[in-house]
């Protein structure tokens, strides 16, 4: 098993957990951090395949993903703030009338 | 003898980061208190900004330390802490437990058996020693020359956050008085 093998298995298994702790956990700040951690998961293997291939394009990707998960929390933790402020709670069950 | 030592120490380390990074990812989805829970979060976060850095990829263990742990989670804590709504007794996890079980024991399996049969096995690349690539004085130079448009893209995407933050937390207000 080389390096690669490892980090894409490291980086299926974080995706897969935060996918796992988006479907089981009740709590919603809970979720949007296994969210967060899905996004490492793929940015752990953007990392290995840009550094396989050496090139700068990969780094330039990954720096640009990065600013677009502070963008997505900063308009996350408001959405949650005002759900949580309407509610009181953090239950995702609260929340069922978003469906619609 | 101490170049292979070296290499050892160093593929020693990467797996040590790497399990303590699935521990922390691990524990986020067993502890209750959402503060613990982002606590197994940032320890997962450093320990993949170690990863980078024994990658050679030093720009980005950097980003993910100050952008990641400094930024986000530092935001997220503060949250946490100015909700303060304590998780009434009830259950940890919600109903869909054992499909999402089953999915994930699915999914793992169906994605590790496609990348062993698509990965070339043992193929020693160039994966190590191309350190110089990726230097932060090479990255710059591509950065600001190639890619100043999408960086200038970044930053008006930046300030439509904000702008919509602000809207969302405007619109509440509203409802509110009115």
């Amino acid at each position: 098993m080389d390096r690669t093998q490892l980090l894409l298995g490291l980086s299926i298994a974080l995706f897969s957990l935060g996918l796992l702790g988006v479907i089981v956990r009740r709590n919603v700040l809970v979720m949007l951090m296994c969210m967060e951690l899905m996004l490492n998961g793929v940015i752990v293997s953007l990392v290995t395949f840009a550094q396989q291939t050496a090139t700068t394009v990969g780094a330039v990707l990954v720096f640009l993903i990065f600013v677009v998960a502070t963008a997505e929390i900063a308009l996350a933790i408001p959405i949650v703030l005002l759900l949580v402020r309407d509610k009181r709670t953090l239950d995702i069950d609260a929340y069922s009338d978003l469906k619609g | 003898m101490i170049a292979t030592l070296l290499q050892n120490l160093d593929t020693l380390l990467l797996v040590l980061f790497a399990s303590c990074a699935l521990l922390g990812a691990a524990l986020m989805l067993v502890l209750r208190q959402p503060m613990r829970v982002a606590l197994a979060l940032i320890s997962t976060m450093v320990f993949l900004g170690g990863i980078y850095g024994l990658l050679g990829v030093h720009f980005i263990a950097a980003f993910q330390v100050l952008i990641y742990v400094g930024a986000v989670m530092v935001f997220m804590v503060y949250v946490i802490m100015l909700l303060e709504v304590r998780e009434s007794e009830g259950p940890r996890y919600s109903k869909l437990v054992l499909p999402g079980l089953a999915g994930f024991v699915l999914l793992v399996g169906a994605i590790c058996i496609g990348i062993w049969h698509s990965l070339p096995a043992a193929k020693v690349a160039a994966t190590a020693a191309d350190g110089a690539a990726f230097g932060i004085s090479k990255f710059s130079i591509a950065f600001l020359n190639d890619y100043w448009l999408h960086f200038e893209l970044t930053s008006v995407l930046l300030v439509a956050a904000v702008v919509a933050a602000l809207a969302v937390i405007k619109v509440s207000r509203r409802s509110r008085h009115g």
